[in-house]
Order: C-alpha cells, then sequence, then structure tokens
C-alpha cells in the first residue's frame, strides 16, 4: 500500500539516482559559472545586488562572486561554503578550489554511469589525494632562511595571485607594495594592521603605501593643522553629554533655575573631564566616539588637536601604530601610556583631506592608498589586494612555495596516474579520474586564455614526465615555459588547502544517496 | 465513518464533526500503519554499515545538513504522519539511551513490520503477532549476553576502547581518520570518567568546531576552549599561572530588582551621584584585584570605562562568556561562580597555568584557550574541518564514539558487529520457536526473519550479493558453532568479526532489540486511526 503522505506538505525528496544527479548538476552548474574567472586571462563578472539601489560588483574573485549568489540547490550550498571557508582561512584560490571539486564530480559522475559505486570512486579519491599530497610535499621549496630569496618568491608569489586581477597591468607595483606591507608585519598574520584606503580619482599607478597611518577624519575648526612630536591620548569615552549610568536615574525639577544650575554642572563636569585629559600633557586626542561642540572647543583652546569619531578599526590601528593604549577613564594621567609619533599633518590626495601621523613608534602597521578611475575599480583593486595580502602573510608563516601556472596540477597528475596504474581493482578507475580532474585546472587556464589547450596539456604532460621539470602555462606566450625563469610561484600552504578542501566537498556531495527538503519556512506576512 | 442509531432509528453523532475526519480501521489501520513505518525505515536503511551513503537535507530556512546519522536524519526529516513520528521518537530514544546504533533501531523496527504484515494477512490476530515478539525478543535478549564477551581496559590500556570507537566511526563521512577521532573521543571519556563509580559525565566534554585547516588538525585539549577574546585589544593574549575570578555579575552599577527612580534635583545630587558611580567602578576593579585574580571572565558585558580600568590596573579580562561555558571553566578550573563583587575570596579563584589567544586563518578570529587547569575534569574536543557541515557531521560523529566509550566503561560487555551478533539471535530464535506451542511461533519465526535484515542491509551497501552472502554466513556460524561471523563489509578477506576487531556494545545490541520490539507492539495494537481531515 503506498503510503500518502509521510512529509510535510511542501516537502520533497529524491532518492537514488535522482538524487545524485541533483546534486551533481548542481554543483558543476556552480564550478562552470566561474570556470571563465580562473588565470590569468579569467574574465570578470558583474554582479547586480537584489537590495536597494541595485549596487554592482565587478569581480574575478571567486569567494565574492558566489558569496552573492542565491542558491537553491543543496550540493551547490556546499561548494559555496568551501569557497567561503577558502576565503576566511587562506584568502585566495577560491576559484580553483571549486573549480578543482566541480571537475572531480564530473569525472565522478562519468564513473557513476558506468557503474561504479560511490564508495569505490570515494576510496579511490582518497588514495589519489594522499599521493598528490605527497608528491606537493616532496616538490615544496623552502627558502626561508635566505632572506633574498624568500623576499623574491614573495614578489613572484604576490604577482602570480595579482596576474588574474583588474591589477595585474601594475602588478609588480602592487606586488611590491604588498611584500612591503606583509614584511613590516613582522610575522604576524594580522591583516588589520594594514589599512586600505580608496579614494576615487587618479590611476591605479597613483596607489602607495604609506609607512605612517593615514586617518579619513578632518581635523576640527581652529586647531592645529600640524603637529610635531605629538602626544597622542587615543580614547573611547563619551564626548557628548557624559551620562549617569546607575540605572533608574532621571532628572526631576520644580523650577527652570533648577534645570540651569543642572545643565551648569553638566557642562562642569565636561569641562573637568576635558581638563583630565589635557593634563595627560597630550597635543592630539582621538576618540571613537563623537565629540561634541563645547569639548572641542575647549581642546581647540588648550591648542589640542581633536578627532572625533574614528571606526573602531581604526582606533586599534591607532592604538597599535602609536603604542598608546586605548583609554576611557582618565584619573590617573600618570599611569596611561599615550601614543607617540613625529608628526601629524593634513594631507590631501584628491581633494579629500586627511590627516598623517607619521614616524610612528610601532613600524608594524601601514596605509596603502588606493587611487583608481571608480568605486568599482576601487573595490575590486582592493578585493585583489585583499587576496595578495592573504596569501603573503600565509606565506610568511609557512615559507613553503611551489611553482605556477599548472605545474603543481600536471605534477600530482602524473604521481596519481603512476598510482592508477600501480593499483588494482576497480578503485583504480577513480584514481584515474583523479588526475583527469586535476589535468582540468591548466586545460581551463588555456582555454580561458584563448589557447589550444588540448595541444598545450598534452605537450606539458609530456614534458612533466621528465625528471625535474619546471614545465607550465605560459599564457603571455602561449606555449609551455619555464615556470621558474618566469618567476611564476604560488603558496604551497594554498595549494594544500584547495586539494583537499575540493576533495571533502567531492566526497561529501557522492556519498548523498538522498536529498529531502524540508517545506520552506513560511514568512508571515506582516499587515 | 460509524453511525450509531437510536431506539427511534434517528442516526445520532459519536465524533465530533465527524464528516470531517477520515477514519481508517481494523486491518486497513494496521497494514497503514505498517507501510508508513516501513517507509522511514527504507530511507534509512541505506545508510547503515561502513558503506552507508549520507543523506542531504535541507532545513526550512535552506541550510544544507549532510549526515549519516540515522536520528539526525529523521529528526530533521520534517515527518507529519503520525507512525513515522513514532519511528522518529524509537530513534531519538536509542540516542538518549545509547546514542549510537540510531539507524539500525529504525532499520530493525522497519523489518519487524514487514514481517508482521505477512502474518496479519495469513489471519494472524496482531496480538499474538505482539506476544510472539516479545518472547522473542527475551530469547534475543538473552542470547546477546551469551556471546556477549567481557573485555579489560584500563587507562594504560585504551586500545580495546580505541577499537570499539572505529567501529562506530568507520560507518561516518570521517572514517578517513577514524583511528585519530577514536583515540581523542576515547582519551576525552578517560579523562572525565569516574572509573569508580562507572560512570561519565559528557556534559564534561566540550565539543567546540572552526571550519577551515584539515580534519587531521582536530585535536583533544586538556582544558576549555571558548570562542571569545580579551575585551580589550589591548591586553595581553597569554597569561601564565592565571588566577581565574569568575564572576556572574556586570562590571556595571547595580541594578535592584525592584523598581526604582533616583531623582536628581538639585547640583549636589547630580555631583554626588557622579562620584559615586565612579567609585563604583574603582571598587569592582579593587575588589578583583585584591584578591589576587590575574585574569577576570565574566558572564555579562561590561562598560568601556570599567573595560579600561581593568586593563589599566592589569587585569585582563573576557566578557559575554555564555552560561554552560562559564560552569565548565568552573569546573575545570576549580574556581567558584561568584554572583557578587563582596563574596569574591581568594580561594573561590580558579587557577589555569595557560591562558591563551589564538587567531585563525585571515579573518580575526580568535579563540581563548585555558589550558593546564588544576582540575582536569573537564576537556574540549576542538574540531577543524574543510567547511560547516562537516564540522556539523564530525560533531554528531564524535558524539556517537564518546556515547559508545561511555556505555563501554559502565558496562564492558560486548557484542561483535557486521551483523554477527544479529545473525547469532536470529539462529537461536529460530531454534527456540520450534518448541514454542501455539500461534505465536509464527511470530517468533517471523522475528528471527527479521532480525536477518541488518546484515541483508550492511551487505547490500557494501554492494555484495546480499541472499548469497547472509545464508553462506549463517551456515559458516551454525557448522563452525562462532557466532563472531559477520558480513565483511570492507573487503578484508575475513568475516571473523573478532579478527577484523569490529565491536559493539552489549548495552547497545539489546536496546535496539527492546526498543525495536516495544514500538513495533504498539504499531500493532493500533486498530483505528481518526485523523481531521483536510480543510
Amino acid at each position: 500500500m503506498p503510503v500518502e503522505r509521510l512529509l510535510k506538505d511542501d516537502a520533497t525528496e529524491e532518492k537514488g539516482e535522482r538524487a545524485r544527479m541533483a546534486s551533481f548538476v548542481g554543483a558543476m552548474a556552480i564550478a562552470d559559472l566561474v570556470k571563465t574567472t580562473l588565470g590569468p586571462k579569467g574574465m570578470d563578472k558583474i554582479l547586480q545586488s537584489t537590495g536597494r539601489g541595485r549596487n554592482i560588483t565587478v569581480t574575478n574573485d571567486g569567494a565574492t562572486i558566489l558569496k552573492s549568489l542565491h542558491i537553491d540547490n543543496p550540493a551547490a550550498k556546499v561548494l559555496v561554503d568551501i569557497s567561503k571557508v577558502q576565503d576566511d582561512e587562506v584568502g585566495d584560490g577560491t576559484t580553483s578550489v571549486v573549480v578543482l571539486a566541480g571537475e572531480l564530480l564530473r569525472e565522478a559522475e562519468k564513473l557513476v554511469s558506468m557503474k561504479i559505486h560511490p564508495m569505490t570512486i570515494i576510496a579511490g579519491y582518497r588514495m589519489a589525494v594522499e599521493c598528490a599530497r605527497d608528491a606537493l610535499l616532496r616538490k615544496a621549496m623552502d627558502n626561508k632562511q635566505d632572506s633574498e630569496k624568500f623576499r623574491s618568491d614573495l614578489m613572484n608569489i604576490a604577482m602570480t595571485t595579482l596576474s588574474s586581477k583588474i591589477l595585474s597591468q601594475d602588478k609588480e607595483y602592487f606586488a611590491k607594495l604588498a611584500v612591503d606591507a606583509v614584511l613590516r608585519l613582522k610575522g604576524s598574520t594580522n591583516l588589520e594592521a594594514i589599512q586600505i584606503l580608496k579614494k576615487p580619482g587618479g590611476s591605479l599607478g597613483d596607489s602607495f603605501l604609506d609607512e605612517g597611518f593615514i586617518l579619513d577624519k578632518k581635523i576640527g575648526i581652529g586647531q592645529p593643522k600640524r603637529i610635531e612630536n605629538a602626544n597622542i591620548l587615543v580614547a573611547n569615552t563619551a564626548m557628548d553629554t557624559d551620562k549617569v549610568k546607575i540605572y533608574g536615574a532621571r532628572v526631576r525639577v520644580d523650577s527652570m533655575s533648577k534645570v540651569a544650575e543642572i545643565e551648569a554642572a553638566e557642562k562642569q563636569k565636561m569641562r573637568e573631564k576635558v581638563q583630565k585629559i589635557i593634563a595627560h600633557g597630550i597635543n592630539c586626542f582621538i576618540n571613537r566616539q563623537l565629540i561634541y561642540n563645547f569639548p572641542e572647543e575647549l581642546f581647540a583652546d588648550a591648542g589640542i588637536l581633536a578627532i572625533e569619531h574614528a571606526d573602531f578599526e581604526g582606533i586599534e590601528r591607532l592604538a597599535l601604530v602609536t603604542g598608546g593604549e586605548i583609554a576611557s577613564t582618565f584619573d590617573n594621567p600618570e599611569s596611561v601610556k599615550l601614543g607617540h609619533c613625529k608628526l601629524i599633518e593634513e594631507i590631501m590626495i584628491g581633494e579629500d583631506k586627511l590627516i598623517k601621523f607619521s614616524g610612528v613608534e610601532m613600524g608594524q602597521a601601514c596605509t596603502i592608498v588606493l587611487r583608481g578611475a571608480s568605486a568599482h575599480v576601487l573595490d575590486e583593486a582592493e578585493r585583489s589586494l585583499h587576496d595578495a595580502l592573504c596569501v603573503l602573510t600565509q606565506t610568511v608563516a609557512d615559507s613553503r612555495v611551489l611553482l605556477g601556472g599548472g605545474w603543481p596540477e600536471m605534477l600530482m597528475a602524473k604521481e596519481v596516474d603512476e598510482l592508477a596504474r600501480k593499483t588494482p581493482g576497480k578503485r583504480s578507475h577513480a584514481i584515474d579520474a583523479f588526475s583527469r580532474a586535476l589535468q582540468a585546472i591548466p586545460t581551463i587556464i588555456a582555454d580561458n586564455a584563448g589557447l589550444d589547450s588540448a595541444e598545450l596539456v598534452s605537450q606539458l604532460r609530456a614534458e612533466h614526465h621528465k625528471e625535474g621539470s619546471n614545465a607550465g602555462i605560459d599564457v603571455i606566450t602561449g606555449g609551455v615555459g619555464d615556470m621558474q625563469k618566469l618567476g611564476i610561484s604560488e603558496s604551497f600552504k594554498v595549494k594544500q588547502a584547495v586539494l583537499l578542501s575540493a576533495t571533502e566537498a567531492a566526497e561529501m556531495i557522492l556519498r548523498v544517496d538522498e536529498i529531502i527538503t524540508c517545506a520552506p519556512r513560511r514568512r508571515e506576512d506582516r499587515m | 465513518m460509524a453511525l450509531a442509531f437510536d431506539e427511534y432509528g434517528r442516526p445520532f453523532i459519536i465524533l465530533k464533526e465527524q464528516e470531517r475526519k477520515s477514519r481508517l480501521r481494523g486491518l486497513d489501520a494496521q497494514k497503514a500503519n505498517i507501510a508508513a513505518g516501513r517507509a522511514v525505515a527504507r530511507i534509512l536503511r541505506t545508510s547503515l554499515g561502513p558503506k552507508g551513503m549520507d543523506k542531504m537535507l535541507q532545513s526550512p530556512d535552506g541550510d544544507v545538513i549532510i549526515t549519516n546519522d540515522g536520528a539526525t536524519i529523521l529528526e530533521q526529516m520534517d515527518v507529519d504522519n503520525q507512525i513515522a513520528k513514532l519511528m522518529v521518537e524509537l530513534s531519538r530514544s536509542q540516542d538518549y539511551e545509547i546514542g549510537d546504533g540510531t539507524t539500525g533501531v529504525v532499520v530493525m523496527a522497519g523489518s519487524l513490520l514487514e514481517q508482521a504484515e505477512k502474518l496479519l494477512e495469513r489471519g494472524i490476530h496482531p496480538l499474538r503477532v505482539a506476544e510472539g515478539y516479545e518472547v522473542a525478543s527475551r530469547i534475543a535478549f538473552d542470547h546477546l549476553e551469551k556471546i556477549s564477551q567481557k573485555f579489560e581496559f584500563g587507562p594504560d590500556n585504551i586500545e580495546p576502547l580505541v577499537q570499539t570507537c572505529m567501529t562506530t566511526l568507520s560507518s561516518k563521512i570521517v572514517n578517513r581518520c577514524k583511528r585519530a577521532l577514536a583515540e581523542i573521543a576515547v582519551k576525552a571519556v578517560l579523562a572525565v570518567a569516574d572509573l569508580e563509580r562507572k560512570d561519565v559525565n559528557l556534559d564534561l566534554i566540550k565539543v567546540e568546531g572552526k571550519v577551515g585547516g584539515k580534519l587531521e588538525d582536530t585535536e583533544l585539549i586538556y582544558g576549555i576552549v571558548v570562542d571569545k577574546d580579551m575585551s580589550h585589544p589591548q591586553m595581553p593574549k597569554r597569561i601564565e599561572d592565571a588566577n581565574i575570578a569568575i564572576l556572574t555579575c556586570p562590571f556595571e552599577p547595580p541594578k535592584p530588582k525592584t523598581k526604582h527612580k533616583v531623582d536628581i534635583d538639585t547640583v549636589e545630587k547630580f555631583q554626588t551621584l557622579r562620584e559615586q558611580e565612579r567609585k563604583y567602578f574603582d571598587d569592582m576593579v579593587q575588589k578583583c584585584k585584591d584578591v589576587g585574580a590575574t585574569l577576570v571572565i565574566c558572564q555579562w558585558g561590561f562598560d568601556d570605562e570599567a573595560n579600561h580600568l581593568l586593563m589599566h590596573r592589569n587585569l585582563p579580562a573576557v566578557r559575554w562568556v555564555g552560561g554552560v561555558e562559564l560552569e565548565l571553566i568552573a569546573i575545570a578550573t576549580g574556581g567558584r561562580i561568584v554572583p557578587r563583587f563582596q563574596e569574591l575570596s581568594p580561594e573561590k579563584l580558579g587557577r589555569a597555568g595557560i591562558v591563551r589567544e589564538k587567531s585563525f586563518g585571515t579573518t580575526k578570529d580568535r579563540m581563548l584557550y585555558i589550558e593546564q587547569c588544576a582540575n582536569s575534569r573537564a576537556v574540549t574536543i576542538f574540531i577543524r574541518g574543510g567547511n560547516k557541515m562537516m564540522i556539523e557531521e564530525t560533531k554528531r560523529s564524535l558524539h556517537d564514539a564518546l556515547c559508545v566509550a561511555r556505555n563501554l566503561i559502565r558496562n564492558n560487555s560486548i557484542v561483535y558487529g557486521g551483523g554477527s551478533a544479529e545473525i547469532s539471535c536470529s539462529v537461536a530464535v529460530e531454534a527456540a520457536a520450534d518448541r514454542h506451542p501455539g500461534v505465536e511461533q509464527y511470530a517468533i519465526r517471523s522475528f528471527a526473519e527479521a532480525l536477518d535484515a541488518i546484515p541483508l542491509a550492511l551487505a547490500e551497501n557494501s554492494g555484495l550479493p546480499p541472499i548469497d552472502t547472509l545464508t553462506a554466513v549463517k551456515a559458516q556460524q551454525i557448522k563452525e558453532n562462532n557466532p563472531f561471523c559477520g558480513i565483511d563489509c570492507n573487503d578484508v578477506g575475513t568475516n571473523d568479526m573478532k579478527e577484523q576487531n569490529v565491536f559493539e556494545t552489549l548495552i547497545g545490541k539489546q536496546q535496539q532489540i527492546l526498543l525495536a520490539t516495544q514500538v513495533v507492539k504498539i504499531i500493532l495494537k493500533i486498530d483505528d486511526v481518526i485523523s481531521p481531515s483536510e480543510y
């Protein structure tokens, strides 16, 4: 007897082959979507948001594209998720991870239609991924000791990352910017210390790295525009009206004169607070919260530069660069650590006035000012630079380096091929498939560059059968080139993360044989 | 619909609004119920065993869950049918009671129902079937006891425990590094176990996950990991030999529960109030400082001013720590949770060797590690993985493994897995059936057949010819009188589960049989289903 209703009304259930088909199709659709952005000749996408204003974003960054999509297919969601994690964890390779997972599933689909059980495919993939990782580990180079070489490694990595982005025209310049910025961090992976300011106008080539710190704020009226040897107090305190925080307190008066008295007392309180702040012996005061006119005037009288409403990251960064502490109470001036810098001045970038702190105590932070023709260009430039910075910090932490241009994929494919030949049983088909999926990446890079991919990849494969080959795809000349000479490098950590999480995701999707979609929660109509 | 007539032949209504209700009765009702139960079991059947497949579930809010855990699948499935709900309950109670075998119990119940249907068609009264099942389940229960083995383990010999946990984990997606995870689970359980009382409080094991990294990076931390950071960015990121004050009161002026108002009507009052407020903050920090605390963990938030004062006085602090975590920290560090500043005293502070903040990846995710605690009886398992779904699934799998380890500490009897226990029970029940007089004999025999369902499903999922394999194993069991023969799911080459080291807990298995029989009995006893029809 058929069961008419097991699940709730709108819930759907897909089983066996159909479920697998649904997830393969979904995952491959996502992979195909971002496929064309891969590689130095990859194309960008325009995304239009559905929110108000219909903002558009032009980007080449896999994670950004996928984040903005509204996806219904559960398998596709898995891929979006791995791309996001890749972004959070290593910052780059967000497209590669999705494309690789998609290719793995495409190969798996062929195997499934050949009646090979998904579990067998998974077993084969697992063996292959181990083998591929070992191959990478063996070939990874580590130049940590040699600082000169390490720097050139970093430059190469940054250039490789940037070459697929909008910044590719000035990649050398930006790579240098990024490497300089990251080396200033001295091994810390805290990217907050690198501030990226976007100012429309000029061209991308006008962007620069400032060793000091630039705060996107104006100096209050009537206050000094230039301070040398500044003592800075960084604060997070209310400078509007300092409310009484005791619960339930309220002002209750019975006459107008009392109101005036209390107002005066309030003013007095503010004045005292300002006095206390001034007593720290400072000539610059930066507050996270608003500073009202009255205290601002008091500061101006005392010849102190007061800057209001710096955002929280700004404050933290300032505290970091100037070496001061973020203060909220001002009763013991002698023990509060003040920040110092050689010079504070107002500078102009384009038409905007900004405050520049130079000669700061700790050299850890710096500011990169991006210039560009439009807000979209700037946004994309920021994302690209962010990718490069992420990869660089990760490389500083784990200094192993690989060559780029499809070299690691071909290398892994070769090793995996050999493993397939040695493995008996049905699993070898899956291992073979893994190698084909790996080779798909250089194929896509070549395709995107408008090259003859079949020809190139087969040349590459032949080249890789020699020991110690450095061959990869040289997109510029359109042939096979020596990646070592061309200086195309990638971070080991990124490649490894791509390999592992793509396989993990593919495995996860393969294991599914049933999809149950619950009825979407009804939004209550707000009447 | 039921219609009754009074003495004048007028119909009167028994059920309220009966024309709007649909009703099934008698054999039809039983068959419909059985069909529903079997439909649920069919969904889970393919998830059984080391080669079982996963299910992808999309929740009403669009979140995706990929899992292999029977209880989770059923919980998320949004079931509407009443009988199907009973099956969901069944799996849940197995989860609460044992923690593992949630898929097996549903498959078992489904197959019992399937057999019952055949008996009903032959005209056997449902209650006779139920009674026969009851008798058979007793036989199986006792038989399990007989074929079970005790194994010895101790804090130095954890290998048997690890093996059992590995059996549990091998059916999950995490089986890639089941060895490492099983060891983590066993070590965690042993760390918090009370071996004297033979009990384990699983609440003391915190399972925390963070996306990124790989599964192999999952680690066991003898201490607590909290997903929080220091309240002030400039507080030290590493504290050694910390004395921890655990507070549940905010660093704020007190808020009496009774409604009150403080009226300010003169300047003096305004000023005294201000003065007082400042003093509050000072006092609070001073009190913490006085008792010698070097770290403050607070359940509530605090004001910018208090924050700075703490920082200024060199007293690192963590805010917004959840109640459960706070308790765990208190247990781990041996401190007391202090609800009021006045009650702070040095002996109420907790101690930890190292407290450090660790950051992850490129985002500014930070977590706080509290390690080398005074009392290491609270541990954290920190899971890393490629994506969110992976972590969630790992959490569920580890939960199963932890439960298994706990059950073994409670009762160290095991039976062998791979369907061997079920086959052995089936043989025993079959033999007992012939000696049973009465109609129940048929039911008992059917029970034996139903027991075969689990090895059948295992073989099917592993890509083996199910009937061939099962009959071969059964014959081998009887011939060699070896109850440890099971289905060789992983293609190892031997089907002696003792050699393959595939164990399951005795209580888990017994519980499965009992719970499945109980639910089937309930379902069989229903002969009338009245449900409101669609409007």
